[in-house]
């Protein structure tokens, strides 16, 4: 699970253009939107196509990935139950 | 043109090199746009991290709209509207969208990039950095029209829509770029004319 | 400073609903839509709906006007475009321009390996339209997302009105590829229904395809409406998101109502946008009641045409003036309950209407907005 986390964290940097962030800034329990990471609906998007493309994850419906992507804990969680790669 | 305008400011980005009124601003020269663009920003100390989100015609367009706007009037209150063109629109990141839905085994439709596949979305970035609730709009010709941009500009002035103008060539494409702005007052040093719009763009 | 009036006369417009004005009124009077089930791996791997163009009727009608090869787009164009100018007379002089307007134009050449045609630039596919009929002068070309046709008319009335040309012709076209629809989709914004706009039910927006043509002129003869005020103003807020307040369309409103001279208690009727995101229509609807236009009889045309992106707005502006001059609102088809926060005054059927004040609205990507108030000529 840690290395999961480890893994988003770098994979949300660099997917979303983080610039000057690293992932010791982001604690596990950290919003990703608003006053976190500041996250806006295009990288919310971005997440969605993150877990099809890297976890075999396909959201049905993207409302789901609010309670999903509030922090990199909420998202290991749901991706090491629903992943399939 | 019923009124007389004036340029009260210019500047020009190209070859990885920023001029300013007429001097040298920023020099990387030999660097990619990508890495170029990255250390315009880290010397203007403008603090806005969605300048990484963007794609390279936002970049070069927020880079040169920066120089111009940056300390201006109050936020909210500036009239300034923007007349942008360019020859090859969003052309550049079109192609690398493009690309990401080209092979059907790895069909990943990328919506960060799909959105820059506008070229009024430039308008837009800076429209939101400087709250500029203004008139907005994109033109495309083949090569730079002075006489266009100049028509145009008096025109919105005249009618009272903006009491400036941020005029803006903003071309491109495979890591080839030019932009070239300047903005239209009320009062300046250098008339707003063709022939003036077109030296300064050559020079 | 007294302005002159500038009109906007011949209009046309080439859509799944027909190849020309009559028909296509006939059509949306009828409730009839161009939407459909659309299975086609080329365009999306699962199943859409789109207002999509009959390709093979769309090849037979142009093989009657040209046998010169050009692309499905420019084939709609120059079908929109081609009556317009044979109807108005109007000399292809230096006194002459036109513009065009689109989107994406032809953004399926880069499909194809080989290197980029000039039609793939925008210009080189405004000269291919431009040459065909022999004009005279440079084109103008506006791409401003989903406002880029609706703002085309703004900037044709600006450069009659400055006295810059004397007669403006204005292409709008967007084509249905697997461009947009792929990135459309990645955007979760596509309906899987039809497009149901204002409605509570909606799920998104129905793409679609067409072409719209019009001639913006110094000369009141055969015009239709005269072009009051225009604005297009951003909203300063968000690349893609519509703004909670509505504040470009709201003062993209307000600078033309005020350039008319007319009060929103005038305006008659409202032609919006109403593309069916949840964002958009409550967007709308709060930047009409910001004006108190909460009780001006409103629809949009996407359940008819889908959204045909900088093809919409001229679009829309065609079958609008068609209700101006038959004294006829059409219903919002799709329209079923109240959808958005605040009130607005959604047409549910067909009804008769004097309008003798238009209000054309569009909005898009890049915080984008445009207004165009029409009078009807007296």
């Amino acid at each position: 699970m840690e290395a999961l986390k480890q893994e988003l964290k770098e994979k949300i940097i660099n997917i979303l253009n983080l610039e000057d962030i690293t992932p010791e800034d982001v604690n596990d329990n950290d919003p990703l939107f608003g006053d976190g990471l500041g996250l806006d609906s295009i990288d919310a998007l971005e997440l969605i196509v993150m877990l099809d493309k890297d976890y075999g994850i396909k959201l049905a419906d993207p409302k789901e990935g609010k309670a999903i992507f509030q922090s990199i804990e909420t998202m290991a969680a749901y991706i090491s139950e629903k992943r399939t790669k | 043109m019923a009124n007389t305008y004036y340029i009260s400011a210019y500047c020009s980005i190209q070859s990885g090199q920023i001029m300013l009124n007429g001097e040298e601003y920023f020099s990387a020269e030999g660097a990619d746009f990508a890495d170029f663009a990255k250390q315009a920003y880290k010397h203007g100390e403008t603090d806005y991290p969605k300048f990484f989100k963007m794609d390279g015609l936002s970049k070069l367009s927020f880079l040169a709209s920066d120089l111009l706007l940056k300390g201006r009037q109050p936020d909210g209150e500036n009239n300034t509207a923007l007349l942008f063109a360019n020859a090859s629109s969003s052309l550049d990141t079109d192609v690398k969208y493009n690309d990401s839905i080209s092979d059907k085994e790895n069909y990943f439709p990328s919506p960060a990039v799909f959105v820059y596949t506008l070229p009024n979305i430039c308008m837009g970035e800076i429209s939101i950095k400087h709250k500029l609730y203004t008139e907005n709009s994109f033109f495309i010709f083949e090569a730079f029209n002075p006489e266009f941009f100049a028509n145009y500009a008096a025109i919105l002035l005249d009618t009272n829509k903006a009491e400036n103008v941020l005029c803006g060539w903003v071309e491109f494409f495979k890591n080839d770029y030019k932009a070239f702005m300047y903005l239209v007052s009320k009062e300046g040093a250098t008339e707003h004319t063709t022939k003036n719009i077109q030296t300064l763009y050559l020079s | 400073m007294s302005l002159k009036n500038v009109y906007i006369t011949h209009t046309n417009c080439i859509t799944p609903l027909g190849f020309d004005v009559a028909g296509n009124v006939q059509a949306v009077a009828g409730g009839v839509t161009g939407i459909s089930h659309q299975q086609d791996s080329n365009l999306l791997p699962e199943a859409f709906y789109a207002s999509v163009i009959d390709t093979a009727a769309l090849n037979t009608a142009f093989a009657k006007l040209s046998q010169a090869e050009h692309t499905r787009l420019e084939k709609m164009m120059l079908l929109a475009l081609q009556p317009v100018i044979a109807a108005s007379g109007v000399a292809l002089n230096n006194r002459t321009v036109l513009i065009l307007s689109t989107t994406k134009g032809n953004i399926t050449a880069l499909k194809s390996n080989e290197p980029l045609p000039d039609g793939a630039y925008l210009q080189g596919l405004a000269k291919n339209v431009a040459n065909f009929f022999g004009f005279a002068t440079e084109p103008i070309v506006v791409s401003n997302a989903c406002v880029s046709s609706i703002m085309a008319v703004s900037v044709a009335k600006r450069l009659v009105q400055s006295g810059l040309y004397d007669n403006v012709f204005i292409i709008g076209g967007d084509e249905v590829s697997e461009f947009v629809v792929s990135g459309f989709n990645s955007f979760k914004a596509m309906s899987p229904v039809p497009c149901k706009p204002y409605s509570a039910n909606r799920e998104g927006v129905t793409l679609g395809e067409a072409a719209a043509a019009a001639l913006v002129t110094i000369n009141n003869q055969n015009a239709k409406a005269v072009i009051v005020g225009d604005s297009s103003i951003n909203d300063a807020n968000h690349i893609s998101g519509p703004s909670r307040t509505g504040e470009g369309l709201y003062r993209s409103i307000g600078s033309a109502l005020q350039e008319a001279g007319v009060t929103a208690s005038q305006i008659d009727y409202i032609s919006a946008h109403g593309t069916a995101t949840p964002f958009n229509d409550e967007m709308e609807a709060i930047a009409f009641n910001r004006h108190n236009l909460e009780n001006v009889p409103v629809n949009s045309f996407k359940g008819y045409y889908g959204h045909t992106l900088g093809a919409s707005g001229l679009l829309e502006t065609v079958i609008g003036l068609e209700s101006m001059a038959q004294g006829k609102v059409f219903a919002s088809l799709g329209y079923d309950e109240p959808g958005v926060s605040q009130p607005i005054n959604v047409v549910s059927k067909n009804k008769d209407r004097e309008i003798n004040y238009m209000l054309k609205t569009a909005s898009g990507f890049g915080g984008c907005n445009t207004a165009v108030v029409f009078q009807k000529i007296k």
